[in-house]
């Protein structure tokens, strides 16, 4: 079970917190004029690195707000959390 | 037998119980396993395939063969090892997995039919003819297997437990262990120490020790008294660590009242289940021996050198007169010269190595046993007892047999791993000591101990004392870093199986796996036929997958698998290490989350009405909803029957609070409707309502409900009951994380707001009763409209909203007032024919109507024109999911949609989820010659409006198909059903406005 530092309320058990997917995949600004493909591919398409990946999770047990992570997917180690809009941190950091 | 002054025990304290019926005694301080070798019990358990005779091998967790049933009744426990369980009075234990009794089984049969019960018998065997596995097979071996029996009672146990965070946690009291923890608890650092024994020392209560000029176990005592003194040290006994998680996250279960037997003590939990989450973690998890595999080397009285010293040192108790030993390394020579300190019963010592070192030669010639080197044991003799082995040399020709009635083994020693390599902690072979060590992890944890290849007793210490250092630094604390000391060597000779230095084939089975009665042949039987990975070989053999995982069993498969395949030991690898290192039971797992705290129960306010009469309940999400409500002799039928009818012609109320309420507020409240939303929001009047289905962007339904605009800038949402909790969230995904500019704010009100529904053609009337002074008449309230005024002298708000079809009111009072009013319309109804009806009747009638229950006609691959909402989707504005109907799958022809079916059968009421076929000529049964599925019944039930059973149901371009003939399943038959609109009831909606 992870420790997750959830950016508003600090390090909390993972019981608390759900997962969201993918982070940093936005919703196109005008669906309507996106291609089949690219429509497509934002529906159904996400990355699945063995390594490091950027996720969105929820403090769904607490305060309720949704954040990003970025975690190793194998290791489970957590290199950072942020809020939503912030960019990710750059390697090394 | 008993050696008279040895042992830690406590002969004033002697015990009674009972094991397979016979009255046996033993003493305080005793396990199971040791009070039975004191009585010259050595026959303890069955196997579990060839229901051989097994004693004990060991004397701690790793014990594979003796698992007993512990007491009977509601309290009995299966498949605990003798081995761990402390004596108390009138404990009552049987062996399991014997039938009729462990001295006389019926089943060692199966031992005679063992050259048929090889390496994926199973598999080979049980596969035809097809469907008699569950008939003939399945039955009979489950019968024949499994181990103990579950108790078939509730348990009246209770079980608790325990979140602690802690600078450091330390697992195993043992030398290494209790010198880290000193160490450590001394600093002041927040320390747990766990110890699986009831009290400290580990190997120093196991073998005569000495520390600083005294008795070890004398130093253990004395180090767990400062321990206990320290306020910042917790020293847990009776407790094993059996799962490491990540970011140091253990678990582990104390057992409370285990050794004071069932019952002594109320108000105790018997067990506790301890969550840590540590900075840092120590193992001192030690290490377990490991037997050598020979013929016949699982008859009772042999037992592993440790554990003979164990039984002499610890127990005072002589596994009998005349005991050999067979060893290929120091440590086990040493064991066995302790084990005879103490019970004078060693003849001789065979050992596969040519020489040993001079301070051993001179402790056993001092001892008078002989050593025989350079030879091994081939064969062990015997029936419920070891009798003879068979001794050659370890090349060549020559045997001699000699009596003896118990037989010591050392084959090495495996560091107990387990917990470390849970926490992803990698291992390396070490080819001197043959056996897996701790290589690297990524958690923060130290290793110490037996468990780092530090068997001596001083290097034990001084390597606790370094981990400590290095743990002490790494949280922060100054302190001298200490230098851990080199690996011990064990003089140790690889020898996993006598046979592979043989070249004549060794009579009698040759077990590696105890527990699960798996054999040197069986892993070679796997490895020629083909099985390469050592993950395979273990799941076709099963080696390692018992109770008890493997661990006297798991290093020795994958050296003959190595063997075989003319591979090293680390080249094959090990196989996975899962929780739980030892197992554990569910109560102890459930804790206090059992019966009705195991998920809370939401009632409305109103639930004690319909408790008083006599609503029959059902289970909706979290939720208690009135199912229906009998009157007396009525089944669900007649009571169905009897609150449609009243529905339709003169009024029903039904509870209506379960429904999800989500307030919406903010000056961009309308806007996030509309895009949430697949209809238009922005121009719903205030005071008005309106329908709205929700979807995902794959442009399939999610949720629907009614929501009405209360003021300009906000809205009340309804939702499905179940989908209260989802629809809100999913709402605050949106707006957090994809609309953060929309000033929009969303709270839950399900539980603030009670709902009473009124109807049927007299709900006008009772509202009338109810409210004098507001106006009902449809000019002045018309459908999908709301209004706020005073209901049975209380402030109410009232949704003109219907789910039957019939005229009807829904109205909400703040939920400290809901029985109030339930009460005052049941009273006003009176007059006028007012039935309560359930879910049920909610059902059948909105069915009437071909209104949609989302989950039941919706499974997350429907659109809103599958359903027939294809009106309820706007052309101009976007929202979530639109993108999508423009996609070829929801855009092309042959997709399912929602009709309704009427049986010829009146009488039919089809199972929903039911197929539905066009053909009725090919057999649907068959795979390749039945016909294809068309569909599925998402609805069925029968209408007493009808006087029909009916169903809704999706099929392959339904809406185009009206009139038509589908088959559904009935038992082996088809049941022709016709295809109709879903709207079986009112097609003209006259019956919304009501008739006054």
């Amino acid at each position: 079970m992870l420790r997750i530092d959830c950016p508003w309320c600090g390090e909390r058990e993972e019981m608390e917190f759900s997962y969201g997917g993918q982070a940093h995949v936005a919703y196109p600004k005008d669906p309507q004029s996106v291609s089949d493909e690219d429509w497509a591919q934002y529906l159904f398409m996400r990355d699945n690195p063995k390594g490091l990946f950027l996720e969105r999770w929820v403090h769904s047990q607490g305060c309720r707000r949704w954040f990003n992570m970025a975690r190793h997917t194998v290791t489970h180690e957590i290199f950072a959390t942020y809020k939503p809009g912030e960019p990710p941190p750059k390697a090394g950091q | 037998m008993r050696i008279d002054g040895a042992g830690r025990i406590d002969r004033s304290r002697p015990l009674d119980f009972t094991f397979n019926g016979r009255r046996l005694q033993g003493y305080g301080g005793d396990t199971l396993a040791s009070a039975l070798l004191a009585n010259n019990v050595h026959l303890v358990a069955r196997s579990f395939k060839y229901h051989r005779p097994r004693g004990l091998l060991t004397a701690g967790n790793e014990e594979p063969n003796a698992l007993v049933q512990l007491e009977r009744g509601p309290h009995t426990e299966p498949n605990l090892r003798a081995t761990e369980i402390e004596l108390y009075a009138g404990l009552d234990a049987s062996s399991v997995n014997c039938f009729p009794s462990v001295e006389f089984d019926l089943r060692a049969i199966n031992g005679l039919a063992s050259s048929i019960l090889v390496a994926g018998f199973y598999n080979k065997t049980f596969m035809w003819p097809k469907g008699f596995w569950k008939k003939v097979y399945e039955p009979a071996i489950r019968k024949a297997a499994g181990l103990g029996v579950a108790p078939d009672a509730p348990d009246p146990d209770t079980y608790d437990r325990m979140h602690w965070h802690c600078d450091l946690l330390i697992v195993g009291a043992g030398p290494a262990g209790l010198s880290a923890a000193l160490q450590a608890g001394r600093q002041g650092v927040r320390t747990v120490l766990v110890e699986e024994a009831s009290a400290a020392g580990g190997s120093l209560l196991q073998r005569p020790s000495s520390i600083e000029g005294g008795d070890g176990a004398g130093w253990a005592a004395r180090a767990a008294a400062e321990l206990d003194t320290l306020p910042n040290v917790l020293f847990l006994r009776r407790t094993s660590v059996f799962g490491y998680y990540d970011h140091n996250y253990l678990m582990a279960v104390q057992r409370r009242t285990e050794h004071l037997g069932p019952g002594r003590s109320p108000g105790v939990a018997r067990k506790r289940l301890w969550h840590f989450r540590a900075k840092r973690v120590i193992l001192a998890t030690g290490a377990h021996e490991r037997p050598i595999v020979f013929g016949n080397n699982d008859l009772p009285g042999i037992l592993l050198a440790n554990a003979a010293c164990t039984y002499a040192t610890q127990y005072g108790v002589s596994l009998g007169k005349a005991g050999v030993a067979f060893v290929n390394n120091d440590h086990g020579f040493a064991l066995a010269l302790e084990t005879h300190a103490a019970a004078k019963n060693l003849v001789l010592i065979v050992d596969v190595r040519a020489n040993q070192s001079e301070e051993l030669e001179k402790r056993a010639a001092d001892a008078g046993v002989r050593i025989l080197r350079g030879a091994v044991v081939t064969v062990a003799h015997g029936g419920k007892r070891i009798e003879s082995v068979d001794i050659s040399p370890s090349r060549g020709a020559g045997q001699v047999r000699l009596e003896c009635d118990h037989l010591l083994v050392s084959g090495g020693v495996n560091p107990a791993v387990h917990l470390f390599s849970q926490a992803t902690g990698t291992l390396r072979f070490d080819a001197g000591l043959a056996c897996f060590l701790p290589d690297a992890c990524r958690q923060a944890v130290e290793v110490a101990g037996a468990l780092n290849g530090r068997f001596a007793l001083a290097s034990a210490i001084a390597d606790g004392t370094a981990a400590a250092a290095r743990t002490l630094a790494a949280l922060g604390h100054s302190t001298p870093a200490k230098i851990a000391p080199a690996i011990d060597s064990l003089n140790l000779l690889p020898l996993w199986s006598v046979q592979g230095l043989r070249d004549e084939k060794l009579p009698g089975k040759h077990f590696v796996d105890y527990q699960n009665d798996v054999t040197e042949a069986d892993i070679l039987l796997a490895s020629r036929e083909g099985f390469r990975s050592v993950e395979h070989t273990k799941r076709y053999t099963t080696t390692g997958m018992a109770t008890d995982q493997g661990k006297t069993s798991n290093v020795i498969g994958l050296a003959i698998l190595a063997g075989s395949l003319d591979k090293t030991i680390p080249e094959v690898g090990t196989t996975t290490f899962r929780p739980p290192f030892t197992p554990v039971t569910f109560g102890a797992i459930a804790g206090r989350d059992r019966g009705s705290l195991s998920e809370p129960v939401r009632m409305t306010p109103m639930h004690p009405w319909h408790v008083d009469n006599g609503a029959v309940f059902e289970d909706v999400g979290q939720w208690k909803r009135p199912w229906y409500f009998p009157q007396s002799g009525e089944d669900l039928h007649a009571a169905v029957a009897r609150e449609t009818r009243a529905l339709r012609t003169t009024a029903g109320v039904m509870d209506a609070t379960t429904l999800g309420k989500i307030d919406i507020q903010g000056a961009d409240a309308a806007e996030f409707l509309n895009r949430v939303y697949t209809n238009a929001w922005t121009k719903l009047p205030v005071g008005s309502c309106r329908y709205g289905v929700m979807c995902k962007p794959d442009g399939m339904v999610m949720d629907d409900g009614v929501t009405a605009r209360l003021s300009d800038d906000r809205f009340l949402m309804t939702t499905t009951t179940g989908n209260a909790a989802r629809v809100l969230d999913w709402l605050e995904e949106w707006l957090q994380t994809e609309w953060p500019e929309l000033e929009v704010h969303c709270t839950t009100v399900t539980e603030q707001w009670a709902t009473t529904a009124v109807v049927g053609p007299n709900a006008r009337k009772i509202l009338r009763i109810l409210a004098p002074g507001m106006d009902f008449s449809n000019e002045a309230f018309p459908f999908m409209t709301f209004r706020e005024g005073m209901v049975g002298g209380l402030q109410a708000r009232v949704f003109r909203i219907s789910f039957s079809g019939e005229l009807a009111y829904e109205i909400n009072v703040p939920s400290w007032h809901g029985l109030t009013l339930w009460k005052k319309v049941i009273e006003a109804g009176k007059p006028h024919g007012l039935t309560p009806y359930g879910t049920e009747t909610m059902h059948v009638a909105r069915a009437e109507k071909g209104y949609i229950i989302i989950g039941q006609e919706t499974d997350g691959t429907v659109t809103p024109d599958d359903v027939g909402l294809g009106w309820a989707v706007s052309k101009q504005k976007d929202f979530i999911g639109k993108r999508s109907f423009s996609r070829s799958d929801t855009t092309r022809t042959g997709r399912k949609q929602l009709v309704g079916l009427l049986p010829r059968d009146k009488a039919f009421v089809a199972a929903e989820g039911s197929h539905l076929v066009a053909d009725p000529a090919r057999s649907s049964f068959d795979p390749v010659l039945g016909s294809p599925s068309i569909g599925h019944i998402t609805s069925s039930y029968h209408s007493p409006n009808l006087e029909s059973a009916f169903a809704l149901a999706l099929i392959v371009n339904g809406r185009a198909l009206h009139g038509q003939m589908v088959y559904a399943v009935k038992g082996t038959d088809l049941e022709p059903m016709t295809i109709v609109d879903p709207v079986f009831f009112d097609r003209q909606g006259k019956r919304r406005d009501g008739f006054d």
